[in-house]
């Protein structure tokens, strides 16, 4: 299993390097750099200005150079400065992790624990009413968009009843603590995490119950059923198990893109997340920051694929790690 | 001996009823501030959103009226000499930075210093500048290589911020610590700022005005979708949307719910203009009929009164009728496919390909640029849309990739100062955003528009600029649309918010909540 871990951890820097490499270019090849970003904004610009700026951000040198400047950065683990927030990138994005976690989290709690729980009450009465009403409840929040959700809740939970605060990640300026700042970040957590979670919801109910449904009719759940076992432990022990590998599967795809944030959901309730940052950085073409945040999101992506892997030996003893 | 002296005396400003109220002390407002600024420190970075916030907390020697006449900042009063060439200020007496340090001409000569490097439009609005001199603490002299017209209009907070000379002398600007905490002169002071949420201000106590400023804290909330801006007014956890917060076509609805006050002042020193770069280089819009027949084609009087909600005034030229020295005198272009589809026949247009830039600023944006591009398919024209984002945009304009493209500029007041660098030949370089990049070159007009800087009286200055504005309008370089007005909203209870030209930048100076 080490030496699984070890040539898998190998493998991930090497994607990694690649990642960034690749990135790098592309980010380059879009028209305008930030120092017409800047001079745009600056409502005046002049040779001396612009010049200045591409100096200052080191893009006055080869594409090469600048490339091997950022990688070795990286070695370091030195994420680079970003041009246009002046600070460096490690430290926005810090800056940013907890209200992107928090976000990200729960709406994975939320999807993953309902999106299973529905699932198996869809597969465990299938053909019924209440099979029906959660397999269209699910299809409809698989296709609407999410601002579109999110929009309806504003309006409903917000502006009509007033329940639920539209925006932000905390009252500002209520100066609240303990135990009633904690309330006051969930209530502002309601919205934004069930709109997201809507969506992974929907999914995980559909991967769940069409899972299910296949593994219900193998022979060793007819065998188990004709031993006498309950309906309850055939379907907990035998069949749910075996069915969760598929959903273990998108569950790990979806947990490392946690840390990028969601950033329609972000734009949308005015969450103080990573997904946004990344946004205003790709609008603004802020070279460093858009990199930082797409090296740290794709190596939590290769973490989980590992972690992903790992837990399918808990979920199935049966299967072996090639080393 | 004859000096004009224009004394620090508030003209102009015309009180209001509200204004007229006895002001009330105390209180919290929220305002909208969108997108999120880059940096706060407003001698580096000069973007909208930095100057409203920071406007508040940095101060410039001079602020302006509605009408545009000076008004006291830092500097109380000041003197121009009778050849219009020496400006003296007088600097306001125990003025302090808000660390307790007194603020004295050496932080004005060093602003001045600084500001050439770091400030685009600083530098260039200084160029006439032969020598600053600081013959005492209170008392700062520029001596212009020859007489300025406009020089007079350059000293507000966004166009020439004071800076602190004891935190940034001899200092990496760049890598200041005090860029993420500001310091300044300014009624409120840096509190605050939490990355995607808001930026706090509170009340700076020993402001140099006694009683101001009247609120204690001032948060700037970033919410990034209009829409939730709305919603955020709407619910009433903002209570000042400044102009452009939210969709045009979102204006009226919020304008009309119970208790919001809207206004269009406080843009007079901007006077926002929108025109089409026609791209002067293009040997079908080289033509001065098909310009013109562009201007023929387009119905101004639509984009107002449905793109933009009846915000705004068609604009008749190069100048917007709010800033010094318009002029209306001169040829117009109203809604006449008919002539637009005769001149385009004179000129021997035969359909070819334009390229259109829509400007990517949102969806009242691009509501126009299909606008646009009907009326010129209308008449004939083969209009392609190209889409980009707004670095991409700015990048094909600097570089004069286009063929027709949209935009939008400040116009700073004085011609001298933002509408001369879009027309005169010596403005044509490659590689730079808002100058003449639509590449027209005409000698009268670079002739009048020098004129127009430094003839010594107004009346002698106006002359030139009637003269050209007229040639102009005649030659459509480019093709005006709008004066854009960007409503603030506000809720009623937020009074004295808008008391001069530059209107929300510095307006909390005189805010109070009547609560």
């Amino acid at each position: 299993m080490l030496s699984f871990i070890a040539q898998r951890v190998v493998k991930g820097v090497i994607v990694l390097l690649a990642i960034i490499v690749l990135n790098f270019f592309l980010i380059r090849l879009a028209p305008g750099d930030p120092a017409v970003v800047m001079a745009g904004e600056a409502g005046a610009s002049d040779q001396i200005f612009v010049a200045q700026l591409r100096e200052k951000f080191g893009l006055d040198r080869p594409l090469p150079e600048q490339l091997l400047i950022y990688v070795k950065g990286i070695a370091s683990l030195d994420l680079g400065f970003s041009f246009r927030q002046q600070a460096p990138v490690a430290k926005l994005i810090a800056e940013r992790l907890p209200a992107t976690l928090l976000l990200t989290l729960t709406a994975f709690a939320i999807s993953l624990g309902l999106g299973i729980l529905f699932g198996v009450l869809a597969a465990r009465f299938a053909g019924t009413f209440l099979d029906t009403a959660i397999t269209v409840l699910a299809l409809i929040f698989y296709a609407t968009p999410l601002f579109w959700i999110a929009l309806i809740a504003i309006l409903l939970f917000s502006v009509w009843a007033d329940w639920l605060p539209s925006f932000g990640y905390e009252t500002v300026g209520a100066g609240y603590t303990g135990l009633r700042h904690a309330l006051d970040v969930g209530a502002h957590l309601v919205m934004p995490a069930a709109t997201l979670g809507l969506f992974f919801m929907a999914t995980y109910t559909r991967m769940t119950r069409a899972s299910m449904l296949e593994v219900k009719r193998l022979d060793f759940v007819k065998t188990a059923l004709a031993k006498g076992l309950r309906d309850g432990i055939i379907l907990r022990r035998h069949v749910l198990r075996n069915a969760l590998l598929p959903v273990v599967t998108l569950a790990g795809v979806h947990a490392g893109t946690l840390v990028g944030g969601a950033v329609l959901t972000e734009t949308v309730f005015a969450w103080p997340g990573i997904g946004r940052l990344m946004y205003d950085a790709l609008i603004q073409r802020d070279y460093n920051l858009l990199l930082g945040v797409f090296v740290v999101s794709s190596a939590m992506v290769l973490i989980f694929n590992l972690v992903t892997d790992l837990v399918y030996r808990l979920v199935d003893p049966r299967i072996e790690y090639a080393s | 001996m004859l000096k004009r002296v224009l004394l620090g005396v508030v003209v102009g400003c015309g009180l209001s009823a509200a204004q007229a109220e006895e002001p009330k002390t105390g209180g919290v407002v929220n305002a909208v501030i969108q997108p999120e600024p880059p940096g706060l420190m407003l001698a580096m970075v000069q973007n909208g959103p930095t100057q409203m916030v920071s406007g508040n907390i940095f101060e410039g020697l001079l602020r302006y009226s509605p009408k545009l006449e000076p008004l006291p900042g830092l500097a109380e009063s000041w003197t121009i000499s009778p050849d219009a060439k020496v400006y003296t200020f007088k600097l306001k007496k125990g003025v302090t930075w808000h660390d307790g340090k007194p603020f004295t001409s050496a932080d004005v000569l060093f602003s001045i210093e600084m500001l050439k490097q770091t400030h685009a439009r600083a530098r260039n609005n200084l160029v006439m500048v032969e020598k600053v001199e600081a013959p005492d603490d209170l008392t700062v002299v520029f001596t212009l290589k020859e007489p300025f017209g406009p020089f007079i209009g350059i000293f507000e907070v966004g166009s020439m911020p004071m800076v602190p000379k004891h935190l940034y002398e001899g200092t990496d600007y760049k890598t200041n610590p005090n860029n993420n905490a500001p310091v300044g002169t300014g009624p409120f002071m840096f509190k605050e700022w939490q990355k995607g949420s808001f930026i706090r201000m509170v009340k700076n106590p020993n402001y140099h005005e006694k009683g101001k400023p009247y609120l204690d804290e001032v948060y700037w909330q970033i919410i990034p979708d209009a829409a939730a801006r709305a919603v955020a007014f709407e619910t009433g956890k903002v209570d000042v949307l400044p102009g452009g917060s939210i969709e045009n076509f979102d204006v009226p609805r919020v304008s009309k719910l119970p208790g919001a006050c809207v206004t269009g002042a406080g843009w007079e020193f901007f006077s926002p203009l929108s025109w089409m770069w026609l791209n002067n280089r293009n040997p079908i819009l080289a033509n001065k009929k098909v310009r013109q027949a562009i201007m023929y084609a387009i119905d101004r009087d639509f984009a107002k009164d449905v793109i933009w909600n009846g915000l705004g005034k068609v604009a008749t030229g190069p100048s917007a009728s709010t800033i010094k020295f318009y002029s209306d005198d001169v040829p117009k272009y109203p809604y006449d496919p008919a002539k637009a589809k005769a001149l385009l026949k004179e000129a021997g247009y035969k359909g070819e390909k334009i390229r259109m830039l829509p400007l990517a600023y949102g969806e009242t944006w691009q509501r126009w640029g299909e606008a646009v591009k009907q009326n010129l398919q209308d008449v004939g024209m083969t209009i392609e849309t190209i889409a980009t984002d707004v670095p991409g945009g700015n990048q094909k304009i600097m570089e004069w990739d286009y063929d027709i493209a949209f935009t939008y500029l400040y116009q700073y007041g004085d011609p001298a100062l933002g509408v001369s660098r879009n027309y005169i030949t010596s403005a044509i370089a490659k590689g730079q955003l808002f100058n003449n990049v639509e590449g027209y070159s005409n000698p009268e007009v670079d002739k009048l528009f020098a004129e127009g800087a430094t003839a010594p009286t107004d009346a002698k200055r106006k002359e030139a600029y009637d003269k050209v504005q007229k040639i102009l309008a005649e030659d459509v370089p480019v093709a005006w649309l709008l004066e854009l007005q960007f409503p603030t909203i506000t809720k009623c209870k937020v009074k004295s918010l808008i008391t001069t030209g530059i209107g929300v930048n510095d307006g909390f100076r005189d805010a109070w909540l009547d609560k």
